[in-house]
């Protein structure tokens, strides 16, 4: 009994888990169905075809290469601009310092549905209505993914020791130098970690693209519209071989980080 | 210290004011491509969508709208909509009880209890994050069906009645909401957890509280950054959801979000805006009076 009770949280985490992973297990299941019907749920029978001809279904890889190239585009351009703020947040002092922290909080504070209406009333309002698509879609996406990538580099900046800089000053390092051999490749990872989450959020992100993406379709615009008809199985198959890209990155990146501490 | 300070020093070793001040300018010119992106892209957007709530509702697309500061858009949606609206607000409360709920022993085991295996399992928690939103909503579709093992073992335990369902329901709405945003609930929870010294929960066992005393009076309260961060995080966003109303619900169900997308894909601005302002403005007065009470002025 007091066996139990001293593992009861990792006990019931172990069930949170559970929960996180059971829609998964069901994806991954799924994108092995053969489905009987086309307005199938369940799993009627076991196929390789699915990951043999994952663009079978009528858009879908179009889809697919709209998400890729507008997730790429945005994360670049959302990543740049925001370690350049989370680098003004950390290491300068400036009038009005915590007023643009309050304003970079603000879109992450706000729910999808307002930002991406928003948008589409400024579109609108500005004579873009009818020019609704790709630019407007990375636009969008740069914006939201800004505050996730500020918030995410500004921790890395703020956790780092900053007399590992002024050594490098006293050792005559100039400011240039200083940076590019020391500044940068420890704030490295987390420029990283916020590029690969701004990529994630641009690519799954589906109530302000829907709001703003005009005749464009991405991923999850596609996966909305088979939704209303039929689920093609391929497009579990995407899912799995997203969430297997994301446990490969994470799980190098922690090897990565195991051997260099060792 | 400021001025005054700054030209003490500019007399004493002018170089150094003249480094201190081209750094201060630094900070400025470092903000500014992110900052005018954010203006343009978020403060103006918001400003249009203030002014589209005040259009004459009777435009159209084609016709154009007209700025007719026409107040009566947002009693006319409050009337239309305050069902809709009181029911986000309601399912958005329960999905954040029950974030806490799970995520508070999940984040709570990561932090203390995973030693070695903490990276893994934060990993593990992040990593369903990348299989998208909508094909893992879909599949809590299949999961909840009426002949799904769910169903089944729930009647079998006599917890759900034998014509009982799950799909189509408030409790699908709610459990597909709570699973979606946990992991803006278990982030925070696990920062502010990890940060906790281990030596403050020794020295309450140290001073004979019983693990659940040290918990309440120790724990708990280091921890209130992370719990009220978590809860402005899962509340926000599943106010303005209705991808879970829609996959695993019924028109019964719907959100705001529900309606606020459809009236903008009919393209009735005005009372779409109107319903997107009301949103915001209720959910900042619910998040000031909320982190006024809890007194946590640190978010980020």
């Amino acid at each position: 009994m007091r066996w139990i009770r001293q593992r009861l949280v990792v006990f019931v985490a172990l069930l949170v888990l559970l929960y996180l992973f059971a829609p998964i297990v069901v994806v991954m299941l799924m994108s092995f169905n053969e489905p009987k019907s086309k307005l199938s749920y369940t799993f009627d029978g076991f196929t390789w075809a699915n990951w043999a001809h994952p663009c079978r279904p009528y858009g879908l890889c179009d889809a697919v290469s709209t998400s890729l190239r507008i997730g790429l585009l945005a994360t670049v351009i959302a990543t740049a601009l925001g370690t350049l703020m989370a680098f003004a947040m950390v290491r300068h002092r400036f009038r009005g310092r915590s007023a643009a922290n309050l304003f970079i909080f603000l879109p992450m504070a706000s729910p999808e549905i307002v930002l991406g209406s928003s948008l589409l009333a400024l579109f609108v309002s500005s004579g873009f209505g009818g020019r609704l698509g790709f630019w407007t879609v990375l636009i969008a996406h740069v914006m939201f993914c800004l505050s996730f990538v500020v918030v995410t580099v500004k921790a890395r900046l703020t956790g780092m020791d900053s007399r590992l800089e002024q050594a490098a000053m006293d050792l005559y390092a100039n400011e240039w130098q200083t940076f590019w051999r020391v500044t940068f490749p420890l704030v490295f990872p987390g420029i990283l970690a916020a590029a690969l989450l701004s990529f994630s959020l641009s690519f799954d992100d589906f109530i302000i693209t829907n709001l703003n993406a005009g005749t464009t379709v991405t991923f999850p615009m596609f996966v909305w519209g088979s939704a209303q008809r039929d689920i093609p199985p391929q497009i579990n198959v995407v899912g799995t071989a997203m969430f297997l890209l994301a446990l490969v990155l994470v799980l190098g990146g922690e090897l990565a980080r195991r051997r260099r501490t060792r | 210290m400021s001025a005054v300070g700054q030209l003490g020093a500019a007399a004493a070793a002018p170089p150094a004011k003249v480094e201190r001040s081209g750094r201060r300018f630094t900070g400025y010119l470092l903000l500014l491509p992110g900052g005018l992106w954010l203006l343009l892209f978020f403060v103006v957007p918001l400003v249009s969508l203030l002014a589209a709530s005040l259009y004459d509702p009777n435009g159209s697309i084609e016709a154009g709208f007209k700025m007719t500061w026409h107040f009566q858009n947002f009693v006319d949606t409050m009337a239309d909509y305050a069902r809709p609206f009181g029911r986000s607000l309601w399912y958005s409360l329960l999905t954040t009880l029950f974030c806490l709920l799970l995520g508070y022993p999940l984040a709570y085991a990561i932090a203390m209890k995973a030693g070695r295996w903490k990276n893994l399992m934060l990993a593990l928690v992040i990593a369903p994050f990348f299989t998208s939103f909508l094909i893992r909503t879909l599949s809590w579709k299949l999961l909840l069906s009426d002949n799904g093992f769910v169903v089944d073992a729930l009647k079998w335990l006599h917890i759900l009645g034998p014509d009982g369902r799950l799909l189509a329901t408030t409790t699908a709405v709610v459990t597909g909401l709570t699973y979606n945003f946990l992991p803006f609930m278990v982030l925070p929870l696990y920062a502010s957890l990890e940060r906790i010294d281990p030596r403050l929960i020794e020295a309450g066992g140290d001073l004979f509280a019983n693990p659940f005393t040290t918990f309440r009076t120790v724990t708990l309260p280091l921890s209130m950054p992370g719990v009220v961060a978590g809860t402005l995080l899962t509340f926000i966003p599943a106010a303005g959801d209705y991808i879970n109303a829609q996959l695993l619900g019924t028109p019964r169900q719907r959100m705001i979000g529900n309606d606020i997308q459809r009236l903008f894909s009919a393209g009735a601005y005005p009372t779409a805006a109107a319903l997107s302002v009301t949103l915001m403005a209720a959910i900042v007065v619910l998040v000031l009076l909320y982190v006024w009470r809890a007194g946590t002025e640190e978010l980020v």
